[in-house]
Formats: C-alpha cells, sequence, structure tokens
C-alpha cells in the first residue's frame, strides 16, 4: 500500500487505517461523529496527499484544455480556480476535479487518488502540439484546513492576508516558511483551505497547523468524517456517485458542462444527453423508518425497482439517515416517498431537495 | 482495550454474563471500538429461538454494518430497548448498559465451549 508522508504521525496518534484505492489512509482518529462535528463547529485537519496532481503546460495548453474539461476555461485567470468533470465522447464522466491557472500557459489538475494513472493517460493523449503533461503527484502533499475557525489558524502561519482571497481563489505564498500554494477550496462545505506543497515539509506544516489549532478546538480528521461532511452538502464522490457509467447531467452537475464554449471531448453526446434530460437523477433522500442505507442498495416505490442508493450514511448534523441514489425521474420530486431494501426489509424513505446542511 | 474478567466470551466478539436464571449478551470494548461510532441496532423479538452462532442481531456504524452472532442457543427473553434511541450505549458502556440481550440458554454446557477473559484477551491480541 502507498503511504503519505504524513502515515506515522497517524499512527502515533491512533488513527484506525484503511485501505483507500491502494492508499495507507486514516479513517478516523478519536470518532467520526466527533471529528464531523469539530469541522462544522471549529475546525479539522486532514490528511489528503492521496490526491494527485498533473501539471498541463506550453503554448497550447489552455486550447488543451478547453478540449479536455467540460466546463469553461476562459471562467479562470491567473489565481482561479474551476471544478469540472472530464467526460469520455460518450459523457460518462472519467474524473471529476479541480483545474489551478498557475500562469496563463500552466495549469494544475488536482485529480481523485484512484484515478491518477488514468486521468494522466487521458490528458496526455488529448493534448494539443506544443503542450506537456507532468504528474507530480509524488512532488506534492496536501492538507485541507476546514471550518469556521479555519481562517484564524491558518494566519497564524502566513503573511498573506487571508479575507482578501475568495472562494475558489489561490495564491502562491509562504506558510511555516515553506513555499506553497494555499486555495480557498474544500470538500466539507464549510470555511476552508487546501494546501499544496513539498512532501518533505508535510510533517513540519501539520505539527504547526496543530499547535495554531490548539485554542480553536482543532482535531486531526479522517476519510471517515471527510465522507459524512461531503455527503450532507449532496458533494458527489467518484466512484460512489458518478462514475463511467453516469454523466454530469444525471449527477446535477449541469454547470459544470459549457456546450456553449467550443468543441470539447463529449459535447456532441451531450448535447443530446441534456435534451432527454434525464432518464434517471441523483437525488438526496432521508429514511423516515428505521436503518441506513448503503452504496449498491435498491430503491423501489409501488412494488417496482425505481433505482439505487449510491451513497448512504449517518448526518451527524441531523442525527438521521441520509444518502443519494439514482432514481427513475418520474420519482425524484422532492416529498416523493420511496422505500429501500435494507437486507431483508423494505424501510421508508422520503426524496428531499439537497443540500441536507 | 478492555475485557471485563468473569465474562465468557466468543471468538465473534460477543460476550456472554452468567444470572442466576438466564444469560445477558452484548458485545465486547474491542468489537464497539473496532466499530467506532454506533448509530443503528437492530435486535431480534422477544420468544425468538437462535442456534449458537446464529446472527441475532446488527450493528451499523457511521461507516460499517456488522452482525452480531449468538454464543449459545437460546431462547431471548428481552431486548436492550434503549439501544433503539441511544445506540452509543455500546460504544460507552458495552459491559454495562450497552448489553443487547437476554437469553434463556438451550444447553448450559456449551458455555464451558467459549473462551475465559484471560483467553479473550490473547485471542485480541493476535488479532
Amino acid at each position: 500500500m502507498k503511504k503519505t508522508p504524513l502515515n506515522q504521525i497517524h499512527k502515533n496518534l491512533g488513527a484506525k487505517m484503511t485501505d483507500f484505492g491502494g492508499w495507507e489512509m486514516p479513517v478516523e482518529y478519536t470518532g467520526i461523529i466527533e471529528e464531523h462535528q469539530a469541522v462544522r463547529n471549529q475546525a479539522g485537519l486532514f490528511d489528503v496527499s492521496h490526491m494527485g496532481e498533473i501539471l498541463v503546460r506550453g503554448e497550447n495548453a489552455a486550447k488543451s484544455l478547453q478540449k479536455i474539461i467540460t466546463n469553461d476555461h476562459q471562467k479562470l485567470e491567473v489565481g482561479k480556480i474551476i471544478y469540472t468533470p472530464i467526460c469520455r465522447p460518450d459523457g460518462g464522466i472519467i474524473d471529476d476535479l479541480l483545474v489551478y491557472c498557475l500562469q496563463e500557459d500552466q495549469y494544475l489538475m488536482v485529480v481523485n487518488a484512484s484515478n491518477i494513472e488514468k486521468d494522466f493517460n487521458w490528458i496526455n493523449d488529448h493534448l494539443l502540439a506544443k503542450t506537456k503533461a507532468e504528474n507530480l503527484s509524488n512532488k506534492y502533499a496536501m492538507l485541507a484546513l476546514q471550518g469556521p475557525e479555519s481562517k484564524k489558524i491558518l494566519t497564524q502561519l502566513t503573511d498573506i492576508d487571508l479575507n482578501s482571497l475568495d472562494y475558489y481563489r489561490f495564491r502562491q505564498a509562504k506558510a511555516a516558511g515553506i513555499e506553497m500554494i494555499i486555495s480557498r477550496t474544500g470538500y466539507t462545505g464549510e470555511l476552508g483551505y487546501e494546501l499544496y506543497f513539498e512532501p518533505e515539509a508535510a510533517e513540519k506544516i501539520w505539527d504547526r497547523l496543530m499547535e495554531a489549532g490548539s485554542d480553536f478546538g482543532l482535531k486531526a480528521c479522517g476519510l471517515g468524517a471527510r465522507d459524512t461532511l461531503r455527503l450532507e452538502k449532496t458533494y458527489p464522490l467518484y466512484g460512489n456517485d458518478i462514475d463511467e457509467t453516469t454523466n454530469p447531467y444525471e449527477a446535477g452537475l449541469n454547470w459544470t458542462v459549457a456546450v456553449d464554449k467550443g468543441d470539447f471531448i463529449g459535447r456532441e453526446k451531450l448535447i443530446e444527453i441534456e435534451k432527454n434530460c434525464c432518464q434517471r437523477k441523483l437525488s438526496p433522500f432521508k429514511i423516515t423508518g428505521r436503518g441506513m442505507a448503503r452504496h449498491g442498495y435498491v430503491v423501489y416505490a409501488e412494488s417496482k425497482k425505481i433505482g439505487e442508493v449510491t451513497s448512504g450514511s449517518y448526518s451527524p448534523t441531523l442525527n438521521e439517515s441520509i444518502g443519494l441514489a439514482y432514481l427513475n425521474k418520474e420519482y425524484t420530486e422532492p416529498g416523493t416517498e420511496i422505500e429501500i431494501k435494507i437486507r431483508k426489509r423494505m424501510v421508508k424513505a422520503e426524496v428531499l431537495k439537497g443540500p441536507f446542511v | 482495550m478492555s475485557v471485563k474478567d468473569g465474562l465468557y466470551y466468543s471468538e465473534d466478539h460477543e460476550w456472554v454474563r452468567e444470572e442466576e436464571d438466564y444469560l445477558v449478551i452484548g458485545v465486547t470494548d474491542f468489537a464497539q471500538d473496532e466499530l467506532g461510532d454506533i448509530v443503528f441496532v437492530e435486535l431480534p423479538e422477544a420468544e425468538e429461538e437462535f442456534e449458537k452462532n446464529d446472527a441475532f442481531g446488527v450493528l451499523e456504524s457511521v461507516k460499517a454494518v456488522s452482525d452480531t452472532f449468538i454464543p449459545v442457543s437460546g431462547k431471548v427473553l428481552e431486548v436492550n430497548e434503549n439501544l433503539l434511541d441511544n445506540p452509543e450505549l455500546i460504544n460507552d458502556d458495552p459491559y454495562g448498559d450497552g448489553w443487547l440481550i437476554k437469553v434463556d440458554p438451550a444447553d448450559d454446557s456449551e458455555l464451558d465451549e467459549l473462551l475465559s477473559a484471560e483467553e479473550y484477551a490473547e485471542f485480541i491480541e493476535e488479532e
């Protein structure tokens, strides 16, 4: 199993470790619910160094990107970030990722850990002339500092004015004496930052942040809390809610497909999909009976199979069982009653309008 | 991880406490720690009968779902209804308020096949 530069720190903290896409990662330190609540109310620190970084640079970097991503590269300028899927010609989602505009001809794509090689090959195969892709995943450690107190904590380590750093913007600056990308992004729905820097500095940055956060209730947080936090905000998770068999429209990612920007991979098919959108839609639900839904559970209504659960968990904020499911379009209206087969029982649930929190 | 003296243990991480007229069954401190925050419990009905090693209930934590297996054959006398609204009792007090069911055993000699506290402590050491 691959290890992040913080592997030993996690073990010293007594984290429960798990295999996540070939990486040995912390699931929880003191408990998922406690860590989840720390992020909603104070702050949490996540090691997300397993994420991949692919640099695209060269004369035609911008044009190449425009061809590969579904969102509009024109929304970018130096210091800005966009979220976008990359799709196959049939509209299936290869990955969802962030694009950082480092310079006019340099873009950093931050991709899901399990897709690094697949993405790199895809991007590399579709670059225009005079443009290169480099897989820099081993050259970056990545931490996510998330929660309402995160700004006060990070401010102690850096000279830059974090008040001037807007959502989906980044700066290249020093924190704790280390050169890094400081990005106002995250996967929790809270105020927060993602930091990218050399792996050799990972332990130092971790320690300095934990120290700076000790007065603000900062807690080390694992992938367990990361999952419940993103689910409460109905952010899709690649491999669970979206994959190559799903398209951005049925996943509710309409705003990330810029069909008017000109040609890009998947455009023709996506225009067609949008016209008939959608036979099924990713829909938030809560369980009104007793039980918890999990990935793969079948959804019924009027004794017919009408969908499948893609994510299901407990919401620590609501103290309820929540989830996401692809449902046939007739059943996606908020308030619709559905049933989920949990082991041998049929359990009642209700379609909601997301996000949950 | 605490292992309580005077109880019987199974390799599926259940404990059994012998009372005068019945047995009390729960999951061990090791099991609750492995599962993490327990948020949902499914328990049998009173009067249900089980054979040794049958699945008799389900514990769901935030991350995972796990069956519980009965360490001895018998009939359920009572289930811990408190757990339905307060499943975290299993995390907080696995050997006390977090008990799962009370059972009328079919065959007392089955207790002899279970592990002692000392044997169970060794067993989880190796896990």
